[in-house]
C-alpha cells in the first residue's frame, strides 16, 4: 500500500491511495484532472507527465533511457520529470508528492 | 496470398544516411527516417513549418486540388494553439463511457452482419463502413449520414488509379459547405454547430475556417482508420494465437492496439516546409523545399524498438509516433485507439478464426521506395465461435 499525491495544475491535492499498477492508471482511474495516459501505458504518448518532489526524487528513481527520450522535447521538462506511467506503485513510494505537468 | 507482413523499406538508408529523397510533383521532399530526428524535427516549428501553401505539407502534394487551409494541421504556433484549444475537448469526446458504449453497438452489429457471411471483402464491406458509421459518432450527426459517406468510395481524395482526383475533393468540399449552412439555419449539437457558435480571440470562426476543420476531420481519418482497421483483422487471420491471447487476457487490448498502430503506421509520413537552409543528419536541406516526418520508419528504428519488425502485443515501452509528435499530435487519436481497442475485444470475443481468401496489396511509391500501408481489397471469410 502506498499513498500518493498529486498537485493538478489549479492547485488542488488529492491523495490516493495504491497497491499495485503504475502511477498514471491511479491517476487516471481517480480522474486525476492533466493525466490522461491517452496510450494506455507504452510510454508513447507524454500525457502522464509529472514533476516528482525534490526529496522523493531519489525514491521514485531516475527514467529509463527511452522515457529520458520522451521527455527531452515534451514541454515544462524539468529535471524532476517523469512520466507516471513507468512508476509502478510500491510501498517503497509511500508518500510521495507528485505536481502534474503543464 | 503473401504474408501479411509490412515490410520496413527504409532500414538501410535510415540506418546509412538518416534521410531519403522523393521527388513529389516536382517538389522535393527529404525524408527524415531517424525516430529521433523525426521527433527534432516535428518539434522544431521555427525551422519546419506547418502553415505553408495550403495542401504543401501533404505527401503527394494537395495543393493543385485544394485552397481550404486545413485547421489546425496548416497552421503553426500559437495560431495553431488558438484554433487547436477550440476543438480538443471535442476530440477528447471517445474518453468518454457513452460514447464507447454507442461505438461498441456500431462495431458489433457490423461484425455480426458479416461474420455469417462465406465471404467478406474487409476494404469496402467492413472497414469503410466501420470507418464512416464512427464518424457520425466524432461530429455527433445522424447515423443516416454514413451512407452518403460511405457511397464517395474508400478515398476521399482519391480515386483508383489516379493518386489526386479533383472531382472527389469537390464532392467533399461541397457537402461540407452545405452541412456549414444546414448548421447556420439550423443548428443542433453537432460538430458543425460548435464550431459556428465558437471564436479565436473574440472573432467568431468564418465559414472558410470551419471548412479547414472538417476537410481535416473528414481526410485525416478516412484511408488511416480503414488501413489500421484491414490491417489489424489481416494480422489476426494469420495469428490466431494472438486472437486467443487476447481472449485469455483482454486486458492487454491497449499495448496490443499501440503496439498495431506502431507496426502498422496508417500515415506513412506528414510533410513540413524548411524556412532556412539547415541541416538533418549532415545533409543539407534548403529554404523552400519540403521535408517529411516519416512516422513509419521512425517507428522501425532499432535504436528505440528491440525487434522492430516483430509485431509483441504486450511490448512494454512503445514509444510509436503513429499519431505524429508534439504540437500537432494526432486529433483523431483517442478516437482512434477507441475504434481498434473495441474492433480487437469485439472480434476476440466473436471469432473462432479468419481465413484470407485473396486480395490486393496497396503499395505507396515513396522515390526509391516501397510501401505497403494496407490492401486496395481483401476477402475473408470469419468462422464464428459457437455458443455451446
Amino acid at each position: 500500500m502506498a499513498k500518493i499525491t498529486f498537485i493538478t495544475n489549479d492547485g488542488e491535492k488529492t491523495t490516493l491511495e495504491g497497491t499495485s499498477g503504475s502511477v498514471m492508471s491511479l491517476a487516471v482511474e481517480n480522474g486525476i484532472s492533466g493525466i490522461d495516459g491517452d496510450c494506455g501505458g507504452v510510454c508513447s504518448c507524454a500525457t502522464c507527465h509529472v514533476h516528482v518532489a525534490e526529496e522523493d526524487m531519489e525514491r521514485v528513481g531516475e527514467a529509463s533511457e527511452i522515457e529520458a527520450v520522451m521527455l527531452e522535447l515534451a514541454d515544462d521538462v524539468t529535471e524532476f520529470s517523469r512520466l507516471s506511467c513507468q512508476i509502478e506503485i510500491s510501498e517503497g513510494i509511500d508518500g510521495i508528492v507528485l505536481t502534474v505537468a503543464e | 496470398m503473401k504474408k501479411n507482413l509490412i515490410e520496413d523499406p527504409f532500414e538501410k538508408e535510415r540506418e546509412e544516411k538518416g534521410i531519403g529523397e522523393m521527388n513529389d510533383q516536382n517538389d522535393q521532399v527529404t525524408m527524415v527516417l531517424r525516430h529521433r530526428d523525426v521527433r527534432k524535427c516535428a518539434h522544431n516549428w521555427k525551422d519546419y513549418t506547418s502553415a505553408a501553401k495550403p495542401g504543401r505539407i501533404v505527401i503527394p502534394s494537395e495543393v493543385n486540388i485544394r485552397e481550404t487551409r486545413q485547421i489546425p494541421f496548416e497552421l503553426d504556433p500559437p495560431k495553431h494553439g488558438q484554433y487547436r484549444k477550440v476543438i480538443e475537448e471535442w476530440f477528447r469526446r471517445p474518453l468518454k463511457e457513452d460514447y464507447q458504449e454507442k461505438l461498441k453497438s456500431q462495431i458489433e452489429l457490423l461484425l455480426d452482419e458479416v461474420i455469417d457471411l462465406e465471404q467478406v471483402e474487409l476494404v469496402h464491406d467492413f472497414a469503410l463502413k466501420l470507418q464512416s458509421r464512427a464518424l457520425t459518432l466524432l461530429l455527433n450527426t445522424p447515423f443516416e449520414e454514413s451512407e452518403t459517406w460511405i457511397s464517395w468510395g474508400t478515398h476521399v481524395f482519391r480515386s483508383e488509379g489516379e493518386a489526386l482526383d479533383g472531382d472527389k475533393a469537390n464532392i467533399l468540399y461541397d457537402y461540407i459547405d452545405k452541412e456549414i449552412k444546414r448548421a447556420e439555419l439550423n443548428p443542433t449539437d453537432d460538430l458543425y454547430s460548435m464550431l459556428l457558435a465558437s471564436a479565436v480571440e473574440g472573432k467568431k470562426l468564418t465559414h472558410e475556417e470551419i471548412k479547414g476543420v472538417l476537410v481535416l476531420t473528414f481526410a485525416g481519418g478516412r484511408d488511416t482508420v480503414i488501413n489500421a482497421v484491414t490491417n489489424t483483422i489481416a494480422y489476426f487471420a494469420e495469428h490466431p494465437e494472438s486472437l486467443t491471447h487476447i481472449k485469455e487476457e483482454p486486458e492487454i487490448v491497449g499495448k496490443a492496439v499501440e503496439e498495431l498502430l506502431r507496426y502498422f503506421s496508417p500515415l506513412t509520413q506528414i510533410g513540413r516546409v524548411v524556412k532556412t537552409d539547415s541541416h538533418i543528419c549532415e545533409h543539407a536541406v534548403k529554404a523552400d523545399t519540403r521535408i517529411g516526418l516519416c512516422w513509419a520508419s521512425a517507428n522501425r528504428d532499432a535504436q528505440v524498438f528491440e525487434n522492430p519488425n516483430e509485431i509483441d502485443l504486450t511490448r512494454k515501452m512503445n514509444p510509436h509516433v503513429a499519431f505524429g509528435f508534439g504540437t500537432h499530435n494526432c486529433l483523431g487519436a483517442s478516437h482512434a485507439r477507441q475504434i481498434l481497442r473495441i474492433l480487437v475485444l469485439a472480434i476476440a470475443s466473436k471469432v473462432e478464426s479468419i481465413e484470407v481468401l485473396d486480395g490486393e496489396e496497396n503499395i505507396e511509391e515513396l522515390g526509391v521506395f516501397r510501401r505497403k500501408v494496407g490492401y486496395h481489397n481483401l476477402n475473408v471469410a470469419f468462422n464464428k465461435i459457437e455458443n455451446k
